[in-house]
């Protein structure tokens, strides 16, 4: 279990208490409220209804797909789904919030508690809470830098359906939010109600974070950090601001309770607005909308559409195919990429193929930054290759270079063995031949080896390698030249 | 020509169906009323050019034989349904230059069944007061007089011009909206029938809002005939409004048998109240007599929350209003005051764009609303508006229809009242409760009070029993014979 990080002040150590809210784009064709398109990157203000731009009479009516991505959400964070919920206005002025409120909910959220499995670094889980799940509508767009004196609002994102997820301030360090931001990710990217990319905004994440000192029950005072862009950030930006706290206290000084922004230029967070300045959101039910209600069949006929997440697949693919914990997991972060290697694997040995799938082609894409639904070569491809592994038509070592060219050109490994004449050399008297040779050519080395310098012997195997090229099967040129240098 | 003004809603059509005349013939006769009768302010747009192009397309469905329930017949429009390619402003100066571009869906109803639009008519801005004494556009006058009285009076609020169009025949019949009162009150102080239907029949999408929860179109007419055939109309289920009711839409005027034979007509105590002028309680006896005279059966209910609706009324509604109103920033449309920052900029445009009763109400709204005095007032309230609705369905079980004054006075003159907003608030007593509750409520011209102007009593129903709502109003206006008309009036 690994234990959680200390601050080291001078009058003491402190940790860290953290909370993380997630606004989450839902998937949907349409907005939450309105029959608009949600697709990424269309022209400023193409996709904006009548209700989104707020125009006078405009009402909202509700979006069924988002009621179900959410609670299909909540199904996958094992949490409490609640068959009556109220959307609730929360009202402040903003020129992106064109209605003047963001139709939320406040009081009674669609879903209440659940929970997340932290996969640490050191292989360690943890649980974590989720306090609630509720949806939301997202604001447009302020752009402040395409006119020296005046901002640019784009309406094409107001009204888009958001989830926001609450978690427990259970968090204690970096490590903690960055485990939970990926494996929230991974869960929303198999449930399909998320996309989570961050760099997009599709997922967004504020940070909550007090200290206090170790061995303290009770919470300090906390900031928020808005709208963290990204894993990497929220770490700098959780440490900075730890440090930033603990050095205020530790100067005798108090916490002053504020909204903050992290610079990630700089390095560090700084004050968006002070309590005084904040907002009195005027909540109340929303007088347009019925309070949202279902039932059990509704929650069960999305129960049986959930996928195997990402949990139970790892805990399968420990047990099914005897893989290590840091194995499995990093092969069901994402979906496509443990259906992948399922591929792969049947029929096949699951270790074998684990590390193919992992060292090799992970490897390769990752190094391209490409996923792996751009890779070069199938699965069944990689398979193939793996097949000729195991019926020894070709070495390990053959193989290597056989996946590079496969990545290049996309060809099957077998007709690329063929072509380049990779076959392995099993034939034992090809190889007692080339091996024959080696040391009536090397005499001299073989009277040293002879005589006691045992490293030798790598040379032999490589010099019989190279007179084979490369083709001779590895063990049996080891039995072989055993046999006849040691008689 | 003016012999055609005198025509109600459903003569016009009976007779535009015999052929007697043409829509073009019926509508240039209210064009024609309609500048002479600007001195009363009830229009915001007239829109002369559009009427005739409609009735003219009109006259020639009506030829190939497609007429709808309201063909050829020209009715005028609350200048708080937005109405495609037409200046709409809820008589508010924020919303200069607005033209939608979209049609409201009882508006559409309305063009969908065959009638004619003559123009855009005054209100109370953003719908708030009792006296369209507030509109951006001045203030609309009454076509009544005092007896031996010239000072002008107000047509009452929020739906005044809709009340004085109609009752000074500029339009064959008009849409209002109604929250608090807004048809019901100024139809009883011109003299015309109105009704508000319950809360959910009408869809409020396109209908600029003021309180989510109490906002309900409802026709205006002449009579209770005429207001049964455009309610039709109006009514019907709208998935783009999701507290719109999916229920049939009756046919509200095979209603009217005159037969009430049997109705429980219940009396409820506390509207009785101190102070109440001499002339109103007389009117409501009256009102007694004829449906007893009729047959029906007169029950004594109590309603025992009355007291408590008009403040929770004036939480609710500008509460909602507060959040309603938020949209009017200068941002997308209408007036926008330049400022040096954003905030300068919304507060600019607000401070010049709305008058003061709107002010006042966001005012209050946004206080009830505030951290700390939420549940105390805001909460509280919604919690009286349930006993106050509960109220109903208890009397329900003992009655079918309850018969009430409309309001507490007749028509008073402008400047009147104008000091005290509290005072103008009174003017709602009778009408809140049922607006609070949902259910549908009509003001009938009933008599005429001692100064000579008109007095409406009210009719108030079961949830979406608007058929025995005005079947009952219809009796009261048979034996009333209101035939009463305004100075000017044809």
């Amino acid at each position: 279990m690994a234990t959680q990080p200390i601050i080291k002040g001078n009058t003491g150590d402190w940790e860290m208490v953290i909370g993380l809210e997630v606004h989450a784009q839902v998937i949907s064709e349409a907005k939450l409220f309105s029959g608009a398109s949600t697709t990424f990157g269309a022209a400023p203000n193409s996709q904006v209804s009548l209700v989104d731009a707020a125009m006078p009479g405009m009402l909202p009516v509700i979006n069924t797909k988002c009621i179900e991505q959410a609670v299909r959400t909540g199904l996958g964070l094992r949490a409490q789904i609640n068959k009556r919920s109220v959307f609730d206005r929360k009202n402040y002025f903003y020129a992106d919030l064109p209605q003047g409120y963001q139709i939320s909910q406040y009081l009674q959220p669609i879903v209440g508690k659940g929970e997340i499995i932290l996969d640490l670094p050191d292989g360690s889980s943890r649980t974590v809470g989720i306090t609630r799940l509720h949806l939301e509508q997202d604001a447009g767009k302020s752009l402040h830098d395409q006119h020296p004196s005046m901002t640019y609002v784009d309406l094409n994102r107001s009204g888009v359906a958001l989830m926001e997820i609450v978690s427990e301030p259970d968090l204690r360090g970096p490590e903690d939010a960055a485990a939970y931001l990926r494996k929230l990710r991974s869960i929303l990217r198999y449930l399909g109600t998320c996309d989570g990319n961050m760099e997009e905004g599709s997922m967004r994440c504020d940070v909550n974070i007090s200290v206090r000192r170790v061995g303290e029950n009770s919470y300090g005072t906390r900031c928020e950090i808005k709208n963290v862009n990204s894993v990497r950030h929220v770490m700098q930006a959780i440490e900075y601001e730890a440090r930033r706290q603990v050095e205020i206290l530790e100067d005798g000084g108090e916490i002053v309770q504020e909204t903050r922004l992290y610079d990630p230029g700089k390095g560090e967070t700084r004050s968006l607005r002070s309590k005084e300045e904040a907002h009195d959101y005027r909540y109340f039910p929303d007088p347009d909308l019925l309070p949202l209600e279902f039932d059990d069949d509704f929650i069960e006929g999305i129960r049986a559409t959930l996928p195997e997440l990402p949990d139970d697949k790892k805990q399968r693919f420990m047990t099914e195919y005897g893989l290590s914990a840091y194995d499995a997991g990093v092969l069901v972060a994402e979906r496509a990429r443990a259906d992948f290697y399922e591929r792969v694997a049947k029929g096949r040995d699951p270790k074998l193929a684990a590390n193919w799938v992992i060292t090799e082609l992970f490897g390769a894409l990752n190094k391209g930054g490409h996923d792996i639904e751009e890779s070069p070569i199938t699965a069944d491809q990689l398979g193939g290759l793996i097949d000729l592994i195991s019926d020894q038509t070709i070495s390990g070592r053959i193989a290597k270079d056989v996946f590079a060219v496969m990545l290049e050109t996309g060809k099957d490994a077998a007709a690329i063995v063929e072509e380049k004449g990779l076959r392995q050399v099993t034939d034992t008297a090809a190889i007692e031949a080339s091996i024959d040779q080696v040391l009536a050519a090397n005499a001299d080395k073989v009277a040293e080896y002879r005589g006691g310098k045992d490293k030798l012997f790598g040379f032999f195997v490589g010099q019989t390698m190279k007179a084979t090229g490369g083709k001779a099967n590895p063990a049996l040129v080891n039995q072989i030249l055993k046999k006849k240098l040691d008689g | 020509m003016t012999e055609l003004l005198g025509l109600t809603l459903a003569e016009a059509r009976d007779r535009l169906a015999g052929g007697e005349f043409t829509s073009v013939e019926l509508t240039e006769a209210y064009l024609r009323a309609m500048e002479a009768g600007r001195s009363l302010n009830a229009f915001i747009t007239e829109t002369p050019e559009k009427a005739l192009d409609m009735a003219k397309a009109s006259d020639e469905r009506r030829r190939r034989g497609e007429a709808g329930p309201l063909e050829g017949l020209p009715i005028a429009i609350k200048d708080l349904f937005c109405t495609e390619g037409v200046l709409t402003t809820a008589a508010s100066h924020i919303l200069d230059g607005f033209k939608p571009p979209y049609e409201s869906t009882v508006t559409a109803n309305l063009w969908r069944d065959g009638a004619v639009m003559l123009g855009k008519l005054n209100m109370d801005e953003f719908a708030m007061g009792s006296a369209n004494v507030t509109s951006y556009y001045g203030s609309v006058r009454n076509p009544w007089r005092r007896k031996n009285s010239e000072a002008a009076l107000v047509p009452g609020g929020s739906s005044g011009g809709s009340a004085a169009a109609v009752a000074a025949r500029l339009a064959l019949a008009a849409t209002g909206t109604d929250t608090g009162g807004s048809i019901r009150q100024p139809a009883s102080f011109c003299g015309i029938a109105g009704i508000k239907p319950t809360y959910g029949r009408c869809s409020r999408w396109g209908i600029i809002a003021f309180a989510s929860s109490l906002d309900q179109a409802g026709p205006m007419a002449r009579t209770v005939r005429d207001a049964a055939i455009m309610l039709r109309s109006m009514c019907g289920f709208d998935p783009k409004d999701s507290t719109s009711v999916d229920i049939p839409v009756p046919d509200f005027e095979a209603a009217l048998t005159g037969d009430v034979r049997g109705l429980r007509v219940g009396i409820p105590k506390e509207y009785r109240v101190d102070g109440m002028p001499e002339e109103i309680e007389r009117l409501w006896r009256q009102g007694v007599d004829w449906l007893k005279a009729a047959g029906a059966e007169i029950v004594d209910i109590s309603l025992p929350h009355t007291k408590y609706a008009l403040p929770t009324y004036y939480i609710v509604a500008p509460a909602e209003a507060s959040s309603n109103l938020a949209r009017y920033d200068g941002v997308r449309y209408g007036l926008r005051v330049p400022g040096k920052s954003l905030i300068e900029m919304y507060e600019n445009t607000r401070a010049e764009g709305f008058g003061r009763e709107v002010k006042r109400r966001i005012m209050i709204g946004t206080y009830v609303l505030s951290a700390g005095y939420y549940d105390a007032y805001y909460l509280k309230a919604q919690k009286v508006r349930s006993l106050i609705a509960r109220d109903f369905t208890n009397a329900y079980e003992r009655c079918d229809v309850i018969l009430a004054p409309t309001t507490p006075s007749t028509a008073f003159a402008i400047g009147e009242k104008q000091d005290d907003p509290i005072a103008m608030y009174l003017n709602d007593v009778f009408t809140v409760p049922a607006s609070l509750a949902g259910l549908p409520a009509m003001s009938v011209p009933a008599g005429v009070g001692d100064d000579g102007l008109p007095l409406g009593l009210q009719l108030i129903g079961r949830p979406f029993d608007e058929e025995t709502v005005l079947k009952v109003a219809e009796v009261i206006e048979r034996a009333a014979e209101f035939k009463a008309l305004p100075p000017g009036a044809v």
